[in-house]
């Protein structure tokens, strides 16, 4: 999925804000058309997966291992993984239904946030100050053995930041 | 359906018999569907209104239990609600949420009834006889009114229409305002009233790549409108949008920003107490308002042709007419101070007022979701149909989500999650019996019948598909995603193809 990685490069750090709408898109686009049949299509890659532990919103844990450049989201798709509503927008930083929570050593290592990552992440339920968007988190070797936890979404814990009850 | 099997089937070969657990569900439902091989006793479940609710309610059930049916009844031809007509059309990212909606009208436990006026061609009392449950999911199709003499002027418009113009809803098909003054005010500070500032500031030649309707397009391509102010009667800590749209209007090409220093006085000061989300936003605000900007961007700011900003501590009293007293000429402000600090702040008017010409006045200070059957209760007040999680007070087996259950606010993400809080409240009451599906029920059966016998033709999805088609093919002669089909008949004649 080098292209993949390549494309989120491209759109989430380099273009100007209306150009990176655009490729957004696309990739959004691209990816809906590929989305299930991703697994199957693996290129050529050296097999060094990464070793992922989801928590999800009942508190269960789901070990699944996913290719370094997958990002967070890719790897959910991929592993088929039923975290209701997880991805709205199919990665393209419009949703915030991807967010995850980590441990502060884990969190350190994910790399840089960008601007418009933050901004969506500003609307996400339960902000913590080490959540971060899974669709914007690519996984490399020195993340194995992480843990990302699925935020729950229910009624009562719902911060009201946009207004809304 | 042949195609849609194939489709499938193809899949398989690709992912080598590996498919998404969503996918294998759909795949089995695929092939039940058209065999009427469900039992009778099937708990039947209905949705009202086919936006992001009504989705993602069906979404939900339809995962949670393996023998509900859910049946959306919507009052367009078209579904996605807000996502097609709301949505604004520089914003395509956001409508890749139609993806998981197409999945779910396709599940054979899950059918799509467009050009049912709920309310009217049929009743949410017909519709309670048929089903075992009804969910409210018809969203917010009023709009909150400023209420103060001369809104009826031309050129006052609420942005509730002037965005169901700009998207193709049929209703506001005749809207065409008038773009010939130079200055606009938008009243309201929220998310809609910046995606309404951003239409009118947007290069043409971003906005003719998006589907933004042909008419829409053309007006906006020969509007004079130059200078957009967006009024709120409250301060910079209180405004109702959030940061990426702000962000998007100050990095909008062409335009730069107009502010007045001084309403950011003591701002500073209560930068540092505020969640992460509101001083974020506020930050930005203040940098694009006080800042000097550095070399690239007064460049670019000398060079912008247009121009936006934010007013506080307006408060409107009256639109003001022009001297032949049809016309909007301006707006009289009334100007206000804050008792109270943060979120909970009141604006409390100082007696003093300003006025402001403008020729165009758009109105954004919110939607409202209207009662569309006297039988259900609706709190008129709070334009809520009252509940509690979903569950509709005192009339056992409806439900409600979406904005009609909380209020006109909140994006994508949070009708979902309420939406989702609804569904589990439904399935709660099926697991527990407190919903009785003991007695078969007819579903849609039996309100096609009545539909047929008023002469209301339901649109299906594959329907709706054809439609999509249409539009898809319409847009990609002109360059652009899509062009919509501005009225219900041409809907209808092309459905029916
Ligand atoms: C202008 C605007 C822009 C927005 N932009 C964004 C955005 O960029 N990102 C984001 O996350 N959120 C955005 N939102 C918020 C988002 O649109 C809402 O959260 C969401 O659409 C609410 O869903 P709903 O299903 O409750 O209502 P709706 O989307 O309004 O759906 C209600 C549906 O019910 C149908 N209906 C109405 N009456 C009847 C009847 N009597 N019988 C049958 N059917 C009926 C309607 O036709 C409609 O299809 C925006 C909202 C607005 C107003
Ligand atoms: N891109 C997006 O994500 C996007 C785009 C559009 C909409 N949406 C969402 O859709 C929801 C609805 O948006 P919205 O903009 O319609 O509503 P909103 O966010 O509730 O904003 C309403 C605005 O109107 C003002 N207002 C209300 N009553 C008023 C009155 N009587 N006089 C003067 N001003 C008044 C409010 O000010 P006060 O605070 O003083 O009441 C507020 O500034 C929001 O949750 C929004 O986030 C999201
Ligand atoms: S999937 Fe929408 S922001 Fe990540």
């Amino acid at each position: 999925m080098a292209l993949v990685f390549a494309l989120r490069q491209l759109a989430h750090v380099r273009l100007p804000e209306y150009s990176r709408r655009t490729a957004a898109a696309s990739w959004g686009a691209w990816l809906t058309g590929q989305r299930s049949f991703k697994t199957g299509t693996q290129p050529l890659r050296s097999n060094s997966k990464v070793t992922v532990h989801f928590v999800n919103r009942d508190g269960e844990k789901i070990t699944v291992k996913g290719s370094p450049g997958d990002s967070l989201l890719d790897v959910v798709i991929n592993e088929d993984l039923d975290f209701d509503g997880f991805g709205a927008c199919e990665g393209t930083l419009a949703c915030s239904t991807c967010h995850l929570i980590f441990d502060e050593e884990v969190y350190q290592k994910l790399g840089p946030i960008t601007d418009e990552e933050m901004d969506m992440l500003d609307l996400a339920y339960g902000l913590t100050d080490t959540s971060r968007l899974g669709c914007q988190i690519c996984l490399t070797k020195a993340l194995e053995g992480m843990v990302a936890r699925v935020p729950e979404s229910v009624a009562d814990i719902r911060q009201s930041k946009d207004g809304s009850l | 359906m042949s195609g849609h099997k194939l489709l499938l089937s193809e899949l398989r070969l690709w992912t080598s018999g590996r498919r998404s657990r969503w996918t294998v569900r759909l795949r089995e439902g695929v092939t039940a569907r058209g065999n009427a091989s469900f039992p009778s006793c099937n708990p039947k479940v209905c949705v009202v209104g086919g936006g992001p609710a009504g989705f993602y309610t069906a979404q939900h059930l339809i995962k949670a239990r393996q023998d509900v049916e859910v049946d959306i009844y919507e009052r367009l031809p078209v579904p996605f609600g807000l996502v097609r007509f709301g949505v604004a059309p520089d914003h395509p990212e956001v409508k890749n949420v139609i993806n998981t909606f197409t999945q779910t009208a396709k599940h054979s436990r899950c059918h799509f009834y467009g050009n049912v006026h709920v309310g009217k061609d049929v009743s949410v009392d017909e519709l309670r006889q048929a089903y075992h449950a009804v969910v409210l999911s018809y969203g917010a199709e009023g709009n909150r009114n400023i209420a103060v003499p001369g809104e009826d002027l031309t050129g006052v418009y609420s942005a509730k229409d002037f965005v169901g113009w700009y998207n193709g809803l049929p209703s506001c098909e005749q809207l065409t305002p008038d773009l010939s003054g130079e200055t606009a005010v938008v009243l309201g500070q929220g998310n809609v009233a910046l995606d309404v500032a951003r239409i009118l500031l947007s290069p043409i030649d971003i906005l003719k790549k998006t589907d933004i309707t042909q008419p829409a397009l053309e007006a906006l391509a020969a509007s004079r409108v130059r200078r957009v102010l967006i009024v709120g009667r409250r301060g910079p800590m209180q405004v109702a949008c959030t940061i990426k749209e702000l962000r998007e209007m100050v990095n909008l090409p062409g335009t730069r920003p107009e502010m007045a220093a001084a309403d950011f006085e003591g701002v500073t000061e209560a930068l540092q107490d505020l969640p992460r989300p509101r001083k974020r936003l506020t930050e930005l605000m203040m940098k694009t308002a006080l800042e000097t900007p550095g070399e690239k961007e007064q460049e670019r700011r000398s060079k912008a042709s247009r121009v936006w900003g934010f007013r506080f501590f307006r408060s409107p009293v009256e639109i003001l007419a022009d001297s032949e007293g049809g016309r909007t000429a301006g707006v009289r402000l009334a100007v206000t101070r804050l008792e109270g600090s943060g979120e909970g702040a009141q604006a409390l008017l100082t007696g003093e007022v300003e006025d402001v010409s403008c020729g165009l006045i758009i109105s954004s200070i919110g939607y409202k979701s209207l009662p569309i059957d006297p039988s259900v209760p609706f709190d008129t007040r709070k334009a809520i149909v009252p509940n509690t999680m979903g569950r509709v007070q005192q009339a056992a087996g409806l439900y409600c989500s979406g904005w009609l259950k909380t209020g006109p606010t909140g994006v994508i993400a949070t009708t979902m999650n309420n939406s989702f809080d609804t569904a589990r409240s439904l399935v709660e009451d099926l697991d527990s019996g407190t919903l009785d599906v003991s007695a078969a029920k007819p579903g849609s059966r039996s309100v096609s019948a009545l539909l047929d016998k008023r002469g209301v033709k339901a649109v299906g999805f594959s329907d709706w598909e054809k439609i999509d088609c249409e539009e898809m093919k319409r847009g990609e002669a002109v360059g652009k995603p899509r062009e919509k089909l501005l009225t219900v008949e041409e809907m209808l004649q092309v459905a029916q193809t």
